[in-house]
């Protein structure tokens, strides 16, 4: 994306852009401190405010909202990862499997402050790990001391998360910030991926790296997280049945299209893991 | 002669519509700032822009409408589904028996991405694409992985990119069912050529990636169809991008 391509063309149909991005002569010099102070891949997002400020006018509450929404699930996400890395008596069997999750948290914090950014939220986290309880009410007790279980919890994240961007699109539909939610997105669908691999290699079960048709739309053998994965055995897309569909078999239909989840869904499941006081309204 | 005073009429009301600056001023100021930081987006993406229609041969994208967007998305899936029968059809000797059962699995996907697209496009689909994968060596594992990686890697940055353009709510959401399965498809073979690299997001730079943001990539279907064009013999014209 070239900025000054997008500046130039503003000018053509407003010469006062550069006025309005800043009554002062220093405007450029603003802008392009933004511009180095936030990568290029933030731009988008440094864009949206930037044009928010020229116009006077701000980003829907909508699309905000989703932003803090995903905020929160970041949260949720880095300090689960942070949690098993820094302080738990989990032994990670290997150390690429270590280096997976290390891989993985840093993402999960790169995204907490990239939605800080964008909504313009300085200093201390709005969510630290005090705030969680990753046993889910003691559902799952041995978090931090079983690999096994970690991983299974871990699982659950990622699918979800996936599922939860995807189903906030529309609220961003043609907006700027769709493109970094989408960007964010398919990097959890990544991590899920893999630490699906994982979870099949610990637990010696044939989990498939994508989600595979199965009862409850959950192919992880785990029913504690059915949530998850409702809606996931669906074979019909914008009223196209896929099963059979150039060959492909009940299962190929339901692995070739993830769902998403309502935001009420995802905040239901994240809630478990939420302390009172704290918990996603 | 008739013809042609009609023809004539077009091209001026055309060229009339091009030329009015005033007509996307106003435009600009009666839409939102959001749609209009869109528009913008998307100029900064490309400088000039195709007013015109040349005739053409082949496959034609438009992007004015969700037409487009999707006989886009329809091409890169045929050319998934192409490379993935090929492989299922006389996978490597050296691939593992779960190997080749996922890729079996992926080329199912693939298939069904692409019938998807035909089906839901109906008429307005594009034609076939005829291929050209002469640079790939598909008895070689590593040859077909590292080709398989490229493939998926592109097709997250090519829907990543285009979800913007999306103005059918139903359409966009079905981009996010198809994208993440991509990735997902993206970091199994990944981790096949290089257990651990699934997300490595600083090999995807040139797609558009950042690792300090943790994003993945984003490219705009220009760039995506350049990088395609290898593999594709079809010739791909694009307009109102």
């Amino acid at each position: 994306m070239n900025i000054l391509n997008i500046l130039d063309e503003i000018e053509k149909v407003d010469g006062e852009i550069y006025e309005r991005l800043s009554p002062r002569r220093s405007a450029m010099k603003d802008f392009f401190n933004v511009g180095k102070k936030i990568s290029m891949a933030a731009l988008p997002l440094a864009l949206g405010s930037m044009f928010q400020k020229a116009y006077g006018q701000t980003n829907p509450s909508t699309v905000n909202d989703v932003l803090n929404f995903a905020l929160a699930l970041e949260y949720l996400e880095y300090n689960y990862y942070n949690h098993a890395l820094t302080n738990s008596t989990i032994t990670f069997p290997t150390s690429a499997s270590n280096a997976a999750i290390t891989t993985i948290r840093a993402h999960e914090r790169a995204h907490v402050d990239l939605l800080k950014s964008a909504l313009q939220i300085t200093g201390a986290d709005g969510y630290v790990d005090a705030d969680f309880d990753f046993t889910a009410g003691g559902a799952f007790g041995d978090v931090f001391s079983n690999y096994q279980t970690f991983l299974k919890v871990a699982l659950a994240f990622e699918d979800t998360g996936v599922r939860a961007y995807k189903g906030q699109a529309p609220i961003l539909k043609g907006n700027a910030v769709l493109t970094t939610a989408l960007q964010i997105h398919s990097v959890e669908a990544r991590h899920a991926s893999h630490i699906r691999q994982m979870v099949a290699a610990s637990l010696g079960v044939a989990l498939k790296p994508w989600i595979s048709y199965a009862a409850n739309g959950n192919d992880t053998g785990i029913s504690a997280v059915d949530a998850v994965y409702a809606g996931e055995q669906n074979t019909m897309q914008a009223g196209i049945e896929i099963n059979g569909l150039g060959g492909a078999s009940q299962t190929q239909a339901a692995e070739s299209f993830d769902e998403f989840l309502t935001g009420a869904a995802v905040k239901t499941i994240a809630n478990q893991f939420i302390k009172t006081g704290k918990k996603l309204a | 002669m008739k013809n042609n005073e009609l023809e004539t009429k077009n091209e001026l009301q055309d060229e009339r519509l091009l030329n009015s600056t005033v007509g996307r001023r106003s435009f600009l100021q009666y839409a939102g700032a959001s749609a209009a930081a869109i528009a913008l987006v998307a100029a900064g993406c490309k400088k000039d822009r195709g007013y015109e229609n040349p005739t053409m041969d082949g496959a034609t994208l438009d992007f004015k409408t969700d037409v487009g967007v999707l006989n886009y998305a329809y091409a890169l899936e045929q050319l998934e589904a192409a490379f993935y029968i090929k492989v299922a059809s006389a996978p490597p000797a050296a691939f593992t028996a779960a190997q080749k059962a996922y890729f079996q699995d992926v080329q199912f996907h693939e298939i069904a991405h692409r019938e998807f697209f035909k089906k839901a496009l109906s008429t307005a689909a594009i034609g076939s694409l005829e291929v050209d994968f002469s640079s790939i060596d598909f008895t070689s594992a590593s040859g077909v992985l590292a080709a398989a990686q490229s493939f998926e890697d592109l097709g997250v940055a090519a829907y990543n990119g285009a979800g913007v353009r999306i103005t059918t709510t139903d359409y966009l959401v079905l981009a996010g069912k198809i994208v993440s399965v991509e990735a997902r498809h993206a970091a199994w073979v990944r981790d096949q050529i290089s257990n651990g690299s699934f997300a490595d997001l600083n090999s995807l730079t040139a797609l558009g990636a950042s690792n300090s943001a943790g994003l993945d990539g984003a490219l705009t279907p220009d760039k995506v169809l350049a990088i395609a064009g290898k593999y594709v013999k079809t010739k791909i014209n694009v307009i109102n991008l």
